[in-house]
């Protein structure tokens, strides 16, 4: 994690680019997450690959279920020079999960943000490819979201298939 | 639940779109050129899991590769969610079923972090010993499995023996061949046994001298060599902006290893190198691999020769279970016994992001916690997802063939692609 002097410099800079774009800074024992506005992700993570941060390590889908805005994305970045990592966080609302993507700034961000939609419902706009990834392309529902159900889904057997709403429509 | 009669049955708008595309429909043309979209798959490209690839092809080559996950999906992500920290362990270690002990230390890194505990610096050592000896194994697996993607059956056998070998060790140290939940949270379950300490010896004597023999069956052999030699190089920027790290990485001359530059459980206490490879083609990436093998065996021989004494786990009796011989004496650790056995323990509310050098790469485990004794949010960042990524960079433009030796050589193991 960067030290007090580092965060505050970063913060500065995201401020200067944008004067709103930074909400909150989050610290977690080793950690500290900057919380950005969904709109102003893009250019905040410019903003940090300009600071040295220049490696997106991960993408991470969030449901913070009952809390509202209840969906978060957490980007951690990685300076390869300091050997430091930061993070980047954000919410949206259920009711409008839209916030820009970063694939096209950060290729690597692709599968991860596909992942995020799948799972959470998140929706990525200017993804050039936002389907499904590991759920099957016709699946209804977002199952890593704090109130989907497990075990919502009976097991099909040949007798009681035809029983089973929508298995083969 | 009603029945329904199938036939007055409403299509979905993905079954229509599904049942209106036929092979005609789909034929593309490049020029003069007619393009051909070959599925492959669902199957194992090796034993590597369960991929299926859509390749447009123009005659033999590669126009087109996209990669399509998801055959091996068991939603683990959302077990883990429903068992206490502890109890989640098991479950994270299935996902990438090739490298349990990585997602093992991944995991429990994470939540140690958010729980600010002391790892005891004999079982640091004996993490990076089954680490080491896990890296082996793995490596072991993709030395096989794509030798014999390539034909060259032999190679295989003699990798399993091997493998046999480092999994009769972990047998003896854990209890299980695979997926053993020998790490805890807060340090190792138990003390190695008797005699184990010998038998890793033992192989680490004889296991330099096989990879030069597996080295030498495939560096001579004229069809792995030049399936292998200048096919599908990716150079280092390319491979950084599709976010790929581990061997892939190391093999196009980018010296990147988390156990070097930002080490964790005692790895700056071993002296190893890193190799590297100069042009990022499949042989280097083969190279590297069988390079780092021989590294894992110089840090594991360190760690046996300096093997600290002490306990194997936190003292912490919020986190760690209590000594059984004390469950007869001492109220107090009878206490501690019963509510870490049926509540779990309380993890500080808090995210946490703990990354480790995995065999494949930065594997990466986030945990969020909100204070309960569940985690709230566990997401594995696998190299595999990652690294895929750029196979479609890497092999467009080259022949069908080369895309075979290639997915072999980025060793992607489905299971930690799909979780």
């Amino acid at each position: 994690m960067p030290d007090a002097a580092t965060l505050e410099r970063l913060v500065g800079a995201l401020k200067a680019s944008d004067a709103e774009s930074v909400i909150d800074t989050v610290e977690s024992p080793g950690r500290v997450a900057i919380e950005v506005r969904p709109e102003s992700i893009v250019g905040s993570l410019e903003v940090l690959r300009a600071a040295g941060y220049e490696f997106l390590a991960s993408v991470h889908g969030l449901d913070y279920y009952p809390n509202e805005p209840r969906l978060g994305v957490d980007y951690e970045l990685l300076s390869r020079q300091a050997c430091d990592r930061v993070a980047l966080t954000l919410r949206v609302s259920s009711e409008d999960p839209h916030l820009p993507s970063v694939t096209p700034a950060w290729p690597c961000a692709n599968n991860q943000e596909r992942e995020a939609y799948d799972m959470f419902g998140l929706i990525f706009d200017g993804h050039p490819d936002l389907r499904r990834i590991l759920m099957p392309e016709d699946y209804e529902g977002y199952p890593q979201r704090r109130d989907f159900p497990i075990g919502g889904e009976p097991v099909l057997f040949t007798h009681n298939e035809h029983n089973v709403p929508r298995w083969f429509e | 639940m009603s029945t329904v009669d199938p036939a007055a049955r409403e299509l979905s708008a993905y079954r229509k779109m599904e049942e209106s595309v036929t092979i005609s429909e789909t034929t593309e043309f490049e020029g003069d050129r007619e393009l051909l979209t070959l599925n492959l798959g669902p199957h194992h490209p090796a034993t590597h899991g369960v991929l299926r690839l859509l390749v447009t092809l123009d005659g033999e080559v590669i126009r087109r590769l996209q990669p399509i996950f998801g055959y091996l999906h068991t939603g683990i992500e959302k077990t883990a969610e429903q068992k206490s920290y502890w109890k989640a362990i098991p479950v994270v270690e299935r996902m990438d079923y090739v490298s349990y002990y990585f997602n093992a230390m991944a995991y429990c890194g994470a939540v140690e972090a958010l729980l600010e505990v002391e790892i005891p610096k004999r079982a640091q050592y004996l993490r990076v010993i089954h680490l080491e000896l896990n890296r082996i194994m793995s490596h072991l697996v993709f030395l096989g499995t794509s030798a014999l993607d390539l034909g060259a059956i032999s190679v295989w056998w003699y990798c399993f023996r091997e493998r046999e070998t480092l999994l009769d060790l972990f047998e003896m140290s854990s209890g299980q061949r695979m997926h053993t939940r020998y790490f805890q949270i807060g340090g190792v379950i138990e003390d190695i046994p008797e005699g184990w300490i010998e038998q890793v010896r033992k192989f680490c004597a004889i296991m330099p001298e096989r990879a030069d023999t597996y080295g030498d069956l495939l560096n001579k052999n004229e069809i792995f060599l030049q399936r292998q030699r200048d096919v599908c190089p990716l150079p280092v920027e390319k491979l950084r902006e599709y976010g790929v790290t581990g061997p892939l990485l190391r093999a196009a001359g980018d010296p990147w290893d988390l156990r070097k530059t930002m080490p964790y459980s005692s790895y700056e206490d071993f002296d190893f190198q890193i190799p590297v490879g100069t042009k990022g083609d499949n042989y280097d990436r083969f190279q590297v691999r069988l390079a780092e093998v021989k590294e894992s065996i110089k840090i594991i021989v360190q760690a046996l020769d300096n093997l600290p004494d002490g306990p194997t786990i936190t003292e912490d009796r919020k986190i760690a279970l209590p000594p059984r011989h004390e469950l007869a004496t001492s109220m107090e650790a009878l206490i501690h016994h019963f509510k870490l056995v049926t509540e779990g323990m309380r993890v500080p509310a808090g995210e946490a992001y703990y990354a480790i050098e995995g065999a494949r790469g930065e594997l990466g485990c986030f945990v969020r916690s909100d204070g309960s004794s569940k985690p709230a949010r566990v997401h594995m960042r696998d190299p595999s997802l990652v690294n895929l990524q750029a196979a479609p960079a890497a092999t467009e433009g080259w022949l069908i063939a080369d895309m075979l030796a290639t997915v072999a050589m980025f060793d992607p193991i489905i299971g930690g692609v799909d979780r």
